[in-house]
């Protein structure tokens, strides 16, 4: 097969990209606008992209607003991310009949389908990444989640403008995507022209891009490229200094500041829900009312529940306090331990949508302060 | 992003039980039974002492259980099983003949092959001696390849003892010493009173050549090893088996998380100098 390593396309051909990946027996998911917010659902044409749309957002706040232009990917990310397709928020376990006593377990079918996902950004390629190695690369692999990343074909975007709670650039995950791509694209939209630059990350991608109509892309397209994302990563809302994080976290385990922050958290877990990264689940078990038929279902999970750390009678962690260091702690510091990265992409999600606007890169920089100030 | 998995779907379903019957039931106290399963094709569960399973009740649930004895080649596995809500109710309710779906087993287990050539004092707390025993019987099978052996062994009351029966014989043998105590005596009861741990400074054993594994509630776990190191054993001697909410066991579902480690594959069964400051945080 023969494949190319960039092109540029122009807006009108676009949607040849959306029409061959579906050809191709592909489930397409995209952004779409949904109820005031951009969310990940299906899609079959560049009108269901949210095109001339734009989002701000700051702690505890979250507004669409118009564009003065017609950008396609003018947006950063919204509440959802990828992993309600990888790892969805409820899924089935196992059925377990019961035939007179005797039980019979079975895993559900793999599923039958591809997705293909157009417009991830590099927080979030990053951010499956760290999925990958949870679900598939620490031992055991984890059926639902493999099933359905078998096969998966990545449309990266590399980000032209950044968001109010972007920290992706002190990351280091964007806003330029790095890894993890079939294909990735830069939109360049001014007075005179509005085309896409595409590069293939792999042999697949390559393919593809080989059947969209358009040019070879110069050295003057990916200075321009090299332009947009330089900029972007110049006006990130917020940073995060991870030098030494681990340890800065570990040696402040009984900084007062946990307490200041639990004193405004609701536990709500909207940031565990909401962040591209949180793997935590529990298990719920039903049987029909002949107990004739089981089903064992997995949903989404979250360390700010008292349910969750139960233990003899007693939640482990019942303050509010012990909940939230919990989760700031695995996200910046056991994380590493565990799974040799840190467990935040600088997506900005938690802070858009905690309800009270705590914000993961102030807390992180008030708690390990006092490790600077002399015993 | 399609090249990584390829191979992916030809690996097992880590999380699917099989078909366990159970073939006798023992009554340990008000609240505890004993019960032994045969996986109904045929093929006995390989466990080490310290591992647990994943114990499925039909349309219940499904909870962390230690392994309590058993033999693969019989196809006998044996569990402890104290009732405090509805999976553990159902498991000491059942009856011989009732099925469970039974995964694992999980976990690293006791340091059974560390131990040789030293002393062993093995220290329970309740339903802390469930884990405990396959170490016990382990011990008395391979008697020869250890130094001095004891067990002490704390419950609430009289009542709360496991495996009295099984305890009398203990007691009735010379190469292991046994000491049981309970929280508050009652009418009959001629043996201690008090905490378990206070039992340590009665027995026999080299401080500097031995092994302790202990279960129970974390303060006398703490205070086993602070004792014990007192007198002169050093923190990565003595073993400690670690509980928390676990609903996978495979480390999917996050919920044992104690700091880096979680407890259902990097434990239970940790040294206490690994787990020593840790131990000291609230709520962690
Ligand atoms: C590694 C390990 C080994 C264990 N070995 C034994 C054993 O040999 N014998 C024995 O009787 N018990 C053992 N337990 C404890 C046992 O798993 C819990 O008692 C059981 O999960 C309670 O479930 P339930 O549905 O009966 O009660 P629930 O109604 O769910 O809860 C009853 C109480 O148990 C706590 N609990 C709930 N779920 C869990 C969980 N998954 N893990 C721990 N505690 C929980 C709750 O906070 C509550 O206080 C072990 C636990 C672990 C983690
Ligand atoms: S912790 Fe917050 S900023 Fe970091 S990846 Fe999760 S949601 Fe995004
Ligand atoms: S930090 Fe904010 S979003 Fe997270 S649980 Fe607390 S209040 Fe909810």
């Amino acid at each position: 097969m023969t494949t190319s390593q960039t092109k540029v396309v122009e807006r009108v051909d676009l949607g040849i990209l959306i029409d061959l990946l579906a050809d191709s027996g592909y489930d397409v998911i995209g952004p779409t606008k949904q109820d005031q917010t951009i969310v990940y659902r299906p899609i079959s044409a560049i009108d269901d992209l949210p095109i001339g749309w734009t989002d701000v957002q700051d702690g505890g706040s979250y507004r669409l607003v118009r564009r003065d232009d017609s950008a396609l990917f003018g947006y950063v990310v919204g509440p959802h991310s990828w992993k309600s397709y990888l790892f969805p928020p409820r899924s089935v376990l196992l059925t377990i009949e019961n035939v007179d006593g005797e039980l019979i377990f079975t895993p559900p079918d793999a599923p039958d389908r591809r997705y293909a996902f157009i417009g991830i950004r590099a927080c979030e390629l990053a951010a499956i990444a760290i999925q990958d190695r949870v679900f598939l690369g620490s031992g055991q692999v984890d059926t639902t989640y493999a099933n359905n990343r078998a096969g998966l074909f990545t449309v990266g975007v590399n980000c032209a403008v950044a968001g109010g709670t972007c920290f992706c650039a002190s990351m280091k995950t964007g806003p330029r995507c790095l890894a993890g791509y079939d294909l990735v694209l830069t939109e360049v939209l001014d007075e005179s022209t509005h085309h896409f630059v595409f590069e293939a990350g792999s042999d697949a991608g390559g393919e593809v891009l080989h059947q969209l109509p358009g040019r070879d892309a110069t050295e003057a397209d990916f200075a321009r490229v090299a332009a947009i994302v330089d900029d972007t990563a110049a006006h990130m809302g917020r940073s995060m200094d991870t030098r030494r994080v681990r340890e800065d976290i570990y040696t402040n385990r009984d900084s007062a500041h946990w307490d200041r922050v639990a004193e405004r958290c609701l536990s709500c877990a909207n940031c565990t829900l909401v962040c591209p990264t949180c793997f935590c689940s529990t298990t719920e078990d039903t049987a029909s009312l002949d107990a004739a038929l089981g089903q064992r279902e997995r949903r989404w999970d979250s360390c700010f529940t008292l349910d969750f750390s139960g233990l003899h009678g007693h939640p482990v962690r019942e303050t509010p306090t012990a909940r939230y260091r919990q989760w700031l702690t695995h996200k910046l510091a056991t994380w590493q331990d565990q799974f040799d990265s840190i467990g935040c992409v600088g997506c900005g999600r938690c802070i858009t949508w905690c309800p009270v606007g705590i914000d993961i890169t102030h807390e992180v920089a008030a708690i390990r302060t006092r490790s600077e100030v002399p015993a | 992003m399609t090249v990584v998995l390829s191979t992916i779907e030809a690996t097992a379903e880590p999380m699917l039980p099989r078909p366990f019957e159970v073939v006798a039931t023992r009554r340990e106290t008000a609240d505890t039974v004993t019960l032994d399963f045969a996986a109904t094709d045929g093929e006995g569960l390989q466990f080490s002492p310290g591992q647990f399973t994943m114990i499925y009740a039909f349309g219940v649930g499904e909870v962390p259980i230690s392994v309590a004895g058993g033999s693969a080649d019989d196809n006998v596995l044996t569990h402890t099983v104290r009732a405090v809500g509805a999976v553990t109710d159902a498991i000491c309710s059942a009856e011989a003949g009732t099925q469970f779906g039974i995964r694992g087993p999980y976990g690293i287990g006791w340091p059974m092959d560390a131990a040789e050539g030293g002393d062993v004092v093995v220290v329970a707390g309740g339903i802390g001696l469930a884990p405990l025993r396959p170490v016990i019987l382990r011990l008395l099978d391979n008697r020869a390849r250890y130094g001095a052996v004891s067990l002490l062994y704390g419950t609430r009351s009289p009542d709360d003892l496991l495996y009295e029966e099984e305890l009398r014989q203990w007691r009735g043998r010379f190469d292991i010493e046994v000491e049981v105590t309970v929280d508050r005596a009652a009418d009959g009861w001629y043996g201690d009173i008090g905490l378990v741990t206070n039992l340590l400074t009665r027995i026999e054993y080299d401080p500097e050549n031995v092994t302790a594994m202990v279960c129970g509630p974390e303060i006398m776990m703490k205070v086993v090893a602070r004792e014990m190191g007192r007198a002169g054993t050093d923190p990565s001697s003595v073993y400690v088996s670690m509980e928390r909410n676990m609903k996978c066991a495979v480390g999917f579902c996050g919920h044992c998380q104690y700091g880096p480690d979680f407890i259902c594959r990097d434990g239970p069964v940790f040294t206490y100098a690994a787990v020593r400051d840790r131990m000291r945080v609230s709520e962690l």
